[in-house]
């Protein structure tokens, strides 16, 4: 386990106008580890991510990669640090075999001509690095594929251009249980190389299963950076719908009246 | 993260053998992937039906009089075929053909361009149309249908207003007139399909020893060979019934040989099926038909894509324009008008294009518009009138329609789409 952070976020803020998404968000990924990023709908894990992968740009604090100061300011930028998104819908073509696809936009080229051969052959020797069987043929139609299996192509597709960090928004939140399983081996095999991967997931048995730490977010702030043998189910569930789970988490909000807030809670019901 | 650590964690592979690759290719067809397949099997139904009714169908002359009448729409359907790739539709291809095809005549005629002046202003006009079109489509987001169908009424304005109301302006340059009235020498019909033959065979087996040496699956090489002797079967074949004498009187002029158009289709066939299936801009026209959002986040221009296909549909019509101008030995107020839109749209969908985008190939055009060509020739044969050939041709669109609607229900059934 390494020690320093491949990729280090630090202060974020992010306002969209008046409304402001960030504040101060930190989060840590290291190399060979699984970084689960959990927090509830409209927590501020996707403006995060898009913050990370240079679609959005942040409004104040830095960003380290490999102890080097950054600036993303394009997904081209995150692209050459090596920080791939695989999105929740995949952004898989159809009508485009499963090479094709991974290749998409980046295609191998000697002089006009397309170099299928070794496409074919980087793809081959991609998915094997993963472990991937499951496919029948580098040549199947992507429409052809499973679940399971297109969420796999989208992977190796992340993980073919030497990426360090790869983050997956959801990647089993479609799957049955069988896929579900086979993708989350993907997860862990990633890290098992070395990678840094970042897991957006609501599933707390897929957090669970393949984390190492888990960061959560509350109302746009971080609550907690836990590793994840330190910490139960319920309390990651509190750090989430509360952002706060006994000593961890955000300090309780001041008394009511400080902030313009009335206390409606029946006394007693709080911990 | 290309760490292979043994060969055996590659992905199975399995060598195919002429029965498995059948057997897939069937699998494929069930499954909704059926390509060209209908407008093969119709065009083989159509040509013994038309036979069988009327010898003279299979007679040299006529088999010869199929290509000019057939190329004009072919080649507008090979543009169209791009803008279909995306899910568009050009309807102002015909009458932008019609306005190329114009611009050549009336700068010959009379502006004194000879036609190598003449003939690229024209393919230049269609550039600067498709641009236009293109522009308003992506940049403005105009959807096509209304862009395209503003540019039918305007174009069809634009082509009376250079006719000054309605005259008809010939063609004399003998250089324009051959393109699609003239015949290649027989010798050289023989030596073009020979040359035609042993390049296929050549690309073939290069992509086999290609795949070979780098350890990756091939085509078995029965279904290679049969390929390559299928392609060499039919252009013989077609070159020796073609270099027959046709003329009624030999002695006074001799009418021989392949005409002129089959090879120019040929080139232009090859030229754009090489373009979509072996550039990386191919590659972008599918991935934009088949997922934008997908192909915008892996950083595919989309919109210059989109405009591009339009510039190519456009140019592909200036072609069909020059060559329907050097057909009728003129150009008036209809040329690209009546039908030739329709037949165009036609022959891509009857070929296997899919209306829906992100499915389709230039060879489609091709047979579809070949199709086309049958079904008029042999019903003007048989004696029937225009109006039954329309209604004849609207059935086997609705057929081809359905076909491709049907295959895509399907193909996401067996969870191919």
């Amino acid at each position: 386990m390494a020690a320093t952070p491949l990729l280090e976020l630090r202060g974020i803020d992010k306002s969209f106008g008046p409304v402001q998404v960030l504040h101060d968000v930190g989060l840590s990924v290291y190399p060979g580890e699984v970084t689960a990023l959990v927090g509830d709908n409209g927590a501020g894990k996707s403006t995060l991510v898009k913050c990370i992968s240079g679609i959005y740009t942040i409004d104040a604090g830095t960003v380290t990669f490999d102890g080097n100061q950054v600036a993303v300011n394009s997904p081209r930028d995150a692209a050459e640090l090596g920080i791939e998104v695989v999105y929740q819908d995949l952004a898989l073509c159809d009508n485009l075999d499963i090479v094709q696809n991974m290749f998409l936009g980046r295609e191998k080229k000697r002089g006009l001509v397309l170099d299928e051969p070794t496409m074919e052959q980087m793809a081959g020797e991609t998915l094997a690095s993963l472990s991937v069987r499951t496919v029948k043929s580098l040549r199947q139609l992507v429409a052809s594929l499973s679940g399971g299996q297109r969420q796999t192509v989208a992977i190796a597709k992340a993980v073919l251009w030497n990426s360090r960090v790869v983050i997956l928004d959801e990647p089993t939140a479609a799957l049955g249980v069988a896929q579900t399983a086979q993708v989350l081996e993907l997860v862990r095999r990633l890290a098992d190389n070395g990678l840094g991967v970042v897991l957006i997931s609501h599933n707390m048995n897929d957090v669970f299963a393949v984390s190492d730490r888990i960061v959560a977010l509350y109302l746009g702030r971080t609550a907690a950076q836990v590793k994840t043998t330190d910490v139960t189910h319920s309390q990651v569930v509190e750090l989430i719908t509360a952002g706060r789970s006994g000593t961890i988490g955000l300090p309780p909000e001041k008394p009511a009246g400080a902030a313009g807030f009335t206390d409606i809670t029946p006394p007693g019901a709080d911990a | 993260m290309t760490t292979t650590t043994s060969s055996d964690a590659q992905v199975k592979v399995v060598k195919p053998t002429v029965a498995s690759h059948l057997h897939d290719y069937w699998g494929r067809v069930r499954g909704g992937d059926i390509g060209s397949l209908p407008a093969v099997l119709g065009l083989i139904v159509l040509c013994l039906v038309f036979g069988i009714a009327r010898p003279t169908f299979f007679s040299a002359t006529n088999f010869a009089n199929l290509f000019p009448q057939g190329a004009a729409v072919i080649f507008i359907a090979m543009g169209l075929v791009f803008v279909l790739l995306l899910g568009e539709i050009d309807l102002s291809a015909g009458f932008a053909s019609g306005v190329c095809g114009a611009v050549m005549a009336l700068l010959m005629a009379d502006h004194g361009w000879s036609w190598y002046t003449a003939i690229p202003a024209a393919l230049i006009t269609g550039l600067v149309i498709g641009f236009v079109l293109g522009f308003l489509v992506a940049k403005l987001g105009i959807p096509s249908f209304v862009v395209t169908l503003a540019g039918f009424l305007a174009f069809q304005g634009i082509l009376l207003v250079l006719l000054s109301g309605g005259k008809i302006v010939s063609i004399r340059e003998t250089f324009v007139l051959s393109l699609a009235n003239k015949n290649v020498p027989a010798v050289w019909s023989w030596i073009l399909a020979i040359i035609a033959v042993a390049a296929y065979a050549g690309v073939q087996f290069l992509k086999v020893r290609n795949r070979a040496v780098r350890g990756l699956v091939t085509d078995p090489m029965g279904i290679v060979l049969a390929r390559i002797a299928g392609l060499a079967v039919l252009l013989l074949v077609a070159v020796a019934v073609l270099t027959k004498e046709r003329s009624i009187n030999p002695l006074v002029i001799s009418v021989k040989g392949v005409p002129i158009v089959a090879p120019i289709i040929a080139v232009v066939l090859v030229v754009w099926t090489f373009v979509l299936g072996r550039t990386a801009y191919g590659r972008h026209i599918y991935a934009v038909g088949g997922n934008t959002e997908g192909a915008r986040r892996a950083g595919i221009p989309v919109d210059r894509i989109r405009i591009s296909v339009f510039v190519i549909g456009s140019f592909m019509a200036a072609i069909g324009g020059i060559i329907a101008a050097s057909r009728a030995n003129s150009v008036d107020p209809n040329s690209g008008g009546s039908n030739v839109l329709l037949y165009a749209v036609g022959a891509a969908v009857i070929g296997g294009t899919s209306l829906f985008g992100g499915k389709g190939r230039v060879f489609d055009a091709v047979i579809g518009g070949a199709v086309i060509a049958v079904i008029d020739n042999g019903m003007g044969l048989m004696g029937f009138s225009s109006g039954t050939k329309f209604i004849f041709t609207g059935l086997i669109l609705l057929l081809a329609a359905s076909v491709d609607a049907l295959s895509r229900r399907r193909a996401s059934a067996t969870g191919n789409r």
